[in-house]
Parts: structure tokens; sequence; C-alpha cells
């Protein structure tokens, strides 16, 4: 298929365009690599958000608040929508727009919803294809949002130079998810719904926490070389009140902050390092698999060794190192 | 032995002698997921008390009925619900409605209406007069009731957003007519929460929604004495999906937060309380229907006198309007729905409903043609004059299986009150989707059971006859809406428009305080400002409220 | 394989109409059946509905209409629909709509047209052998 006018429509600034690629860089690998490859030199521009919060810490609420002030600003936003697939039936409710809608327009907000089709790690594997395709319809900030928080979906925030994390006031196992998982990636802790009652109680449980952090930060030498930035930066812990955007201003200021810590501290090369390592493994993952798993089915020789593995006369280890050999991996 | 025990082993007796094979299913349950038994005997009721648990009709607890002698002394009010076009075709209704027997009104408002928009307004596009009446203004209002008498019959009408604005209409529409608001009898829905739950059709936040229902109460509380001030919905809870047991305790919890509202106003309980009914809903499944009411009423009895201190038994006693289920009404041979509303309707009288509104035949497919709406109402006068169920009070009591439901029934319901109470009481629980999602798990559950065929519905999964539907369809002129419009704008040409900009004025600055709003708006509309009007200007002070969650 | 193709469907409910059990039982239904499911719930402008099958670019529309405003706004999402080009998708409504307005309403381009009481499945497999594309 010839992307070529999509993509000419997209660099033009087509909302239609850019929603048509989304769909077929979603739908097939061999299409987004074609498209990626087209539209990359046009890359680079936006600032990438992360936005994450157990359900009920309203997510949609703060990220509307946000749009609403990036669009005061001038600025163009796309926003991802990321949600879980059911493992049973492979289907997926994405409700999150339902909250956002109001008061945009189609000019300057992009919302586009995507299930994450099963990618352990929260991620839609094309979640960075499409990263790439609001940047190149001209989105100055791009926001992916997904729901909850926990080990599984520390990947989508590889991508982001952002990490926000939402909490609430009252909501007790929200800490204890943010230990078990995300903790060391968050940039920004924000305590949304600050009017209500614990609002305070819930800033002092999260200096606490990251007290706590702060020795096993220099104690883990993995995780000072994945995310290397905690090393450098003290996460900073806000409250805001969504509903009417109450002191979204210090948010704001956080988020500069944070940007500009990224450059001066030169953090920023490591990021753009560690983010195109990460999705080059991931397409290499998704490539290599596929190759496998066309070898596994259509082999011949192959199949004679999976023979020979049920006469307990070759194990699945040999088998393997068979693969790799007519890979040429060795 | 005791008695019980000889029951119990006359029973496992009797059970080896039936073949369990020979049943038609498995187990047997009721919309609320209730495993019904074979058969009850009074060991089901082993701790019945009489005297505690039904006492005497129209007294504590009032499980038996809400009044003495019941349908002996009065029937229900035979309260169809009418509503379509322009105010001149419902008046229209109305009376032909009055000539055949009904002995209230229920107004069906146009949904631009229930959400407080002016007709020009693009929202409104298509949506005018289609599901109810079109009311912009007093003059659209006095049209509505012109040649009825106000100060003679009662008047229920369906609104919650703006419903402190149609009392008020209402108010100065028969003080038009030359009648005090202490003569006018009726009720306005004005049920906000159900709405967050169930209807959706809210347009403020909870909090000044609430406030707007608790001016409303304190005014009629002075003003208008024998309006009934707010209807207390489980029925749109339940055309949600939601089961019989959560239609039940979801809006008996509903009530409890509205009588806690009212408190923290400084609100005396027996003041207000005698003023507040409810509106169920009667679905299919007979006793669970019958006992939902039951219940309804001593749980309400009980709460208000041990949790909230009422004296008169007054504001102990649950009066509820019912109407019968939409959402059980098929498109498919559509006469069938005629049986169903019949059972329907008869539950609801054994339950002991004040006033009926039996849905039309039709209803699945349109709104309902005078025909259908005929029959409607005849079914209501049959059950009352020729069945013979309204001789005496409360005939199913005793009932082993009707007791032990009841009994159940009120059991699950303190459950959920449970659930309700730990999460922060009624808005947190809107606010953290509890409702919502309750309702969302049990429509889908038993959409799938229909299509698993393990519920049966009549010519809808069994016995299908597949007949092209034939019956006369009653359409809504496409031309009602530019009337509406039209109106509209001629009545801002015609009136004090100064007049109108000072009122909106003084109501914008009292609802920056914490005056009560009734007077303001009643001043308001009596200039002609326009519903919408009315909202636009509470809206920049209230703001507005979106849903958060859908699943 | 490398084409995971799925089915994306938008349910949504033009007008002010709040009714949306229907709606929402549809919507899990058609999960259910794996579909990816977009839910934007009430009270959508046709601009909203629009908008959304701009940006989410979903396979099918669903619209759920029981209060009688079909006519009014189902062709002008149509009309909206082509001002953009888009003519691949199916557009779908259901709901309370009588037999009189489905010619009107197929002559816009609309389809579908089931009313209460129509099973879950009849409409999942009415999605699959109607699409567009």
């Amino acid at each position: 298929m010839d992307y070529s006018n999509f993509i000419s429509q997209l660099l033009n600034g087509n909302p239609r365009a850019a929603a048509r690629l989304i769909t077929f860089v979603e739908n097939d690998i061999e299409a987004a690599e074609e498209i990626v490859n087209s539209i990359y030199e046009h890359t680079g521009n936006a600032y990438i958000l992360g936005i994450t919060g157990a359900p009920g810490t309203g997510k949609s609420t703060f990220i509307s608040t946000l749009i609403k002030i990036y669009v005061e600003q001038g600025k163009k936003i796309g926003i991802i929508c990321v949600d879980p697939t059911s493992p049973l039936t492979g289907g997926a409710l994405l409700g999150d727009r339902i909250r956002m809608k109001q008061y945009f327009s189609l000019d300057n907000v992009f919302i586009r919803s995507m299930a994450n089709r099963g990618q352990l790690g929260g991620l839609a594997r094309a979640t960075e294809d499409v990263i790439k395709i609001l940047d190149a319809y001209g989105c100055d900030i791009i926001i992916i949002e997904t729901v909850g928080v926990g080990q599984s979906e520390v990947d989508i925030f590889k991508s982001a130079q952002t990490v926000v994390v939402l909490l609430v006031p009252g909501l007790g196992d929200d800490i204890q998810a943010i230990k078990s998982g995300i903790m060391e990636i968050t940039d920004i802790f924000v305590v949304n719904k600050m009017d209500l009652m614990g609002a305070d109680k819930k800033v002092a449980e999260i200096m606490q926490m990251l007290e706590f952090r702060k020795n096993y930060k220099y104690d883990s030498k993995d995780i000072s070389k994945k995310y290397a930035k905690i090393e450098l930066w003290t996460p900073e812990i806000t409250k805001v009140n969504s509903k009417i955007g109450e002191n979204f201003d210090e948010l704001l200021g956080l988020i500069d902050k944070h940007k500009g810590f990224l450059e001066e501290s030169g953090v920023i090369s490591n990021y753009m390092k560690n983010r195109i390592t990460n999705e080059t493994m991931q397409i290499l993952k998704h490539k290599l698999t596929q190759k496998i798993e066309d070898l596994l089915n259509s082999d011949e020789e192959i199949g004679r060794y999976i023979d020979q593995a049920i006469k307990k006369s070759l194990d699945p280890y040999s088998i393997a190192n068979l693969i790799i050999k007519i890979l040429g991996l060795e | 032995m005791t008695e019980y025990d000889k029951i119990k082993q006359d029973k496992e007796e009797w059970e080896k002698s039936i073949s369990l094979k020979k049943e038609r299913k498995q187990s047997f349950k009721n919309l609320s997921e209730i495993e019904i038994n074979r058969l009850y005997t009074p060991n089901d009721i082993k701790d019945f008390n009489y005297a505690l648990d039904l006492g005497f009709p129209g007294q504590y607890p009032f499980t038996r009925g809400a009044y003495p002698n019941m349908y002996r002394g009065q029937l229900w009010t035979m309260r169809q619900f009418a509503g379509f076009g322009s105010a001149m075709q419902t008046n229209k209704r109305y009376k032909f409605l009055i000539n055949h027997g009904n002995t209230g009104l229920s107004v069906a408002f146009s949904l631009h209406t229930i959400y407080g928009i002016e007709a020009t307004d693009p929202r409104a596009l298509g949506e005018i007069g289609k599901e109810g009446v079109a009311i912009d203004s007093l003059k659209d209002m006095q049209t509505l009731f012109d040649g009825i008498d106000l100060s003679k019959i009662s008047t229920s009408m369906t609104i919650n957003g703006p419903a402190s604005i149609l009392l008020a209409l209402y108010i100065v529409t028969a003080e038009k007519q030359g009648h005090t608001p202490e003569e006018l009898r009726g009720t306005i829905q004005n049920d906000i929460l159900k709405e967050y739950i169930a209807q959706k059709s809210w347009i403020f936040p909870p909090e000044p929604s609430m406030r707007l229902i608790i001016d409303t109460i304190e005014y009629c509380t002075k003003h208008v004495p024998q309006w009934y001030t707010i209807s207390i919905s489980g029925y749109h809870i339940r055309e949600a999906g939601s089961t019989a047991v959560q239609e039940l305790a979801f809006t008996l919890a509903d009530g409890f937060a509205y009588v806690e509202a009212a408190l923290e106003r400084g609100l005396d309980i027996d003041d207000f309380a005698p003023r507040l009914s409810f509106f169920f809903n009667s679905h299919n499944n007979f006793f669970e229907e019958v006992c939902k009411y039951r219940a309804a009423r001593r749980i309400w009895a009980k709460h208000m006198k041990n949790k909230y201190g009422a004296k008169n038994p007054e504001s102990m006693r649950l009066r509820f309007h019912t109407q019968t289920a939409g959402v059980s009404l098929a498109a498919q041979e559509p006469e069938n729905n005629i049986a169903r509303v019949t059972l329907q309707g008869l539950a609801s009288v054994l339950g002991g409903t004040q006033s009926l509104h039996t849905n039309s035949f039709d209803e699945a497919l349109c709104l309902p043609t005078e025909n259908a709406v005929k029959i409607a109402l005849r079914t209501q006068q049959i059950i009352a004059h020729e069945s013979g169920v309204t001789d005496t009070v409360d005939p199913l009591a005793g009932s082993y299986y009707v007791e032990w439901l009841t009994n159940k029934m009120e059991e699950e319901s303190e459950n959920y009150f449970q659930r309700i109470e730990a999460l922060g009481g009624v808005v947190p629980a809107i606010k953290a989707n509890f409702f919502q999602k309750e309702i969302a798990n049990a429509s889908y559950k038993y959409q799938r059971e229909i299509e698993n065929r393990e519920r049966t519905i009549v010519a809808v999964n069994q016995f299908d006859q597949k007949e092209p539907c034939s019956v006369p369809l009653l359409k809504i002129d496409e031309e009602i809406a530019n009337e509406q419009i039209n109106k509209l704008n001629k009545l801002k040409e015609e009136r004090d428009n100064d007049k109108v900009k000072e009122k909106l004025e003084r109501l914008k600055e009292a609802a920056r305080g914490t005056e009560n709003l009734m007077p303001f708006i009643v001043d308001a509309v009596r200039e002609y400002t326009s519903i919408g009007e009315i909202i636009n200007t509470l809206t920049e002070v209230f703001g507005t409220y979106h849903e958060d969650s859908i699943f | 394989m490398s084409v995971d193709r799925k089915i994306k469907v938008l349910v949504c409910k033009p007008g002010l109409d709040g009714h949306d059990r229907g709606a929402k039982v549809l919507a899990r239904a058609l999960r259910d059946a794996g579909m990816e499911v977009i839910y934007t719930g009430i009270h959508q402008t046709p601009d909203d509905v629009v908008n959304t099958v701009i940006q989410e670019d979903p396979d099918a529309v669903m619209l759920s209409m029981l209060s009688g405003s079909h006519n009014a706004l189902c062709p002008l999402i149509m009309d909206k629909l082509k001002e953009h080009g888009i003519d691949d998708v199916l557009v779908a409504v259901g709901g309370i709509i009588p037999d009189e307005d489905k010619a009107f309403l197929g002559e816009h381009g609309l389809k579908g047209f089931h009313g209460p009481g129509t099973e879950l499945k009849t409409i999942v497999e009415f999605v699959k052998n109607n699409l567009k594309r």
C-alpha cells in the first residue's frame, strides 16, 4: 500500500490522515516500518508527558485541565489513552475520551484511544509509532495516559520525558502500588483533589516513601543504570484541584523545571539513548519472534527436531540453539 | 419435638417423595438473583413477630400498608404520565384523560426543558416536544393548564435539574388562575441523586443541586404545605438495568441522603419528612415486586424512627407512586405488553401503591397513541373494580414465601446501606461510580441470561413469531420545534426585558450566597423569564457536571 | 502474522436522552466479541460524533437513539462525515426507530435499525458482516 498521500497530508496537519496512519501502524508492523521510515526526520519536536494513576485518582479531569491550559498557551496537544485488552476475548473498552471532550476543537487537540493488545508493560506495541505520527502531525506536547500503576505499566514511560503520577487523599492502596512498581521512574508526584481532607497527609506519605527510596536508590546499581535520571533528580511533589484548575501554575512550573533539568544535566541524551535502545529492542523482539514462529511452523528440519524431542533424544534447549544457528545469530 | 422440628422432618420426608429430575430448572432465581426454594413453611420465618414485623396497616412499621383501610377507603390515583408536542396538544390529551377517569395529572417534559435548554439552543435540535411537552416559560405553562382548575387536581411533574423552576411556574400559573400556593397539591420529582446514578439528566454538580432541593423543601414546608417536595425515584435506577434489590436499596439510600441534608440545613424532621414521597418501578417478577414495596415501607419507617429520631408517624409513612417497567416492554408482538402491564400493575396494587401509571403497549415502538393510553388506563380500572383485590388490605401477608422474601430483601438492602456508608455516603459513592458499576453489571448479566435462554421473554427469545409489527404509531410533527422557537422569540420581544434582567441579577447574587433561591426564582418566572435563562444564570455560579466514568 | 487487525467500533448516544442502558450493554457485548470499543456515552452533538470518528478512525459507528431525534441528528452526522471525506465507515442507528423513518434514514446511508429486544449477537454479527473496509 502507498502511504505517501496520507503522509503528505499528515505533514500538513490533516487530522484524518493522522488517524488513518495510526490505524495502519496499529494493525500492521510492516506498514509501521514504512510509515516511520518516511516521517522519522519530521519527529523530535514534541515534548512527551507520561501520566498515570490508579482508578479514581481523577486522571481524565486532570488531563482535561492540563489540555485547557496548554490550548490557551496556543499549543497543539496529542493525547494517547492506553487501556488494557481483555486477555479472554481480545476485546477492549476504551472510555477515557468521554471525559475529555469539552471545550476542544479538532484543530488543536487530537485524542486517540488505544488498546494494549496484550502487550506486556502496558504499552501497545505501536505506541512509539503513534507518538511519532502525532509528533510529525505537529503536536507540541504529547500526553500518554495509562490506567493504574504497577510493575507492568512501567514500559510506557520509557517513552516519556517527564512522568507524572497522580494520587488522591484517602485512597490507601495507591502508595503500595507505586512502591511496587513505578516509584523509580516518577518525576513529579501530584496529589489531586487537594480540596479533600487528607491531602497534606498524602503529601507526607509520599515524602516518607521517597526518604526510604534514597537509600534504596544508591544500593541498587540496576535501577540507576536503567533510569539514570533519578540519581540526579529528586522527584517533586505538589497538590492540585483539577476541577477548578487550582495550583496548576506550580505544576506547570515543575514540569518546566524537570524539562530544564533534563537539558542542563545532559540526562536528556541518556534518555534518548535508552528510549531508542528500548524501541529497537521491542522491534527486534517482535521481528525475531515472527521469524521464529514462521520457522517453527514451516521448517521441516525443525519439525524433525521436535519429533526427536518427543522421543527424548533432543531437549528444547538444544532445539533453541539449533534455531539460533539456522538464523545465523550465533 | 417442637412444631418447627416436626415441620422440618415432615418436609424432608416429603422432599424424598419428589423426583428432582422432574423440575424444569436446576435452580430458580428471581431478578435480584435471590435463590427461590421449592416450598416455604413456617420454618422459613421462624422469628416472625406479627407486631414487630407487620403491625397494622397505617401503623408503624407500615409493612401492611401506608393507610389503615387502604383501597377500601380510597383507590390509588390513576395517574397516566403524559406530555408531548406543544403545550396546546398536551392540554388536549389531559382533558381527554380527565374525561376518561384519570384522577391526577402527570407531566412528561420535553428533553430540552429537562435540561433547562432554550428551544433556540442548537443542542435542542431534534428533541423539542419528542419525549414530552415543550415548556420554555410561563406562557407555555399557562397554555398547558388552560381550562384545568389547579386547585381541584393534583399534578405530578417529572422534572429534576430545573425542578425548582417548574414548581415556581406552577405556583405562578395557579396564581394567575386566582389560587394561592396553599391550595396546590402535587409532586415535583426533584430527585437529583438518581440522575447521577441512572437517568443522567443532571445540570449542576451534586452539591449545588442538593442545595436547590433543600431550598424547595424549605420553601414548600412554609408556603406550599400540601406539595410533595421530592419523589425519590427508583424507577429510573431499575430502567437503567438494576435488580429489584438494587432499586430498593439505592432509592432508600438516596432518601436518607436527602433527609440528612435537610437536617443539616436545620429543618425539623417532622416538618419536612411527611412531604417526601417515593416512586418505584414494577417489573416482571410478581412476588419480588410485591415484597419490594412491603420491605420499602418497613425499612423507611425503621430508619426514620430509630436513626433520624422522627416522632410523627407521618414522617415514617412511606408513600409511593408506581410505574410499570418501560424496559420490560417488547417491540415484538407488542400487544403482549398488555398482559405484562396487567401483572406489573397488579403487583404494585398488592404492594400497596398510592398511585399508578400503567404503560401503553406500544411504548417500545413510539410515544403512546390515544388508543393505547386508553387500554392502559382501562387495565387499572379492571384491577380496581373487577378483580376483587381491593376488597381487603395487604391480602398476601402471612404467606410464608411473601414474608420470607420481604425479610430477605430488607436484609440485602441493609447490606447495601453498609457498603454505601463505607464509601462515605451517597454523593461520594456516586463520584466513585459505585452505583453506576453495580447497575451496569446487573443489566449486562440480565441481557446475557435472556440471550442464553436462562430467562424467558415470551415472543422475544421463546415462542418467537417474528410477526411484522402493525400498530399505528404516534408521530410528532417536526413543525412543533419551529413553533416553539418562534413563540420564545416573540415572547422575548413582548415582555419587559429590563425587569427580566433585574430579576436574573438578583437571582445570581443570591446564588452566590446561601439564601433560599425559591423566592428569587418565583419572581423571575413571573416576568416571563425563560427556564433556559434561569439555568444559564445559575450555571454561571454553580458550574456544570460531567460524568467521571462509565463502566 | 504481521497484521493484527481488530474491529474498532464507536458506541455513542447523540442528543439529550440519557437512557444509556442499551448503549452500555451493547458496548460490552462488542468488546466480548473481541472488538475494540470506544464508548463516548451520552449527550454527543453531531460535531462531537464526527470529531471522534475523525480522530479514532473506527470501522463502525453505532448510534443509540430513543428520544425521537434521529431524523434530525443522524442525517446531519452523515453530512458532516461526508464533508470530511469519510465514506468507508459503517454507521448504524438503533433504539426506537419507527418503520416509516427507516427508509428516510436509509437514504442518508444509515443502517441497522435494531430495536429493543434485539439479541446482542444479532448486532455483533451485523457489525461483522457490514463493515465497509
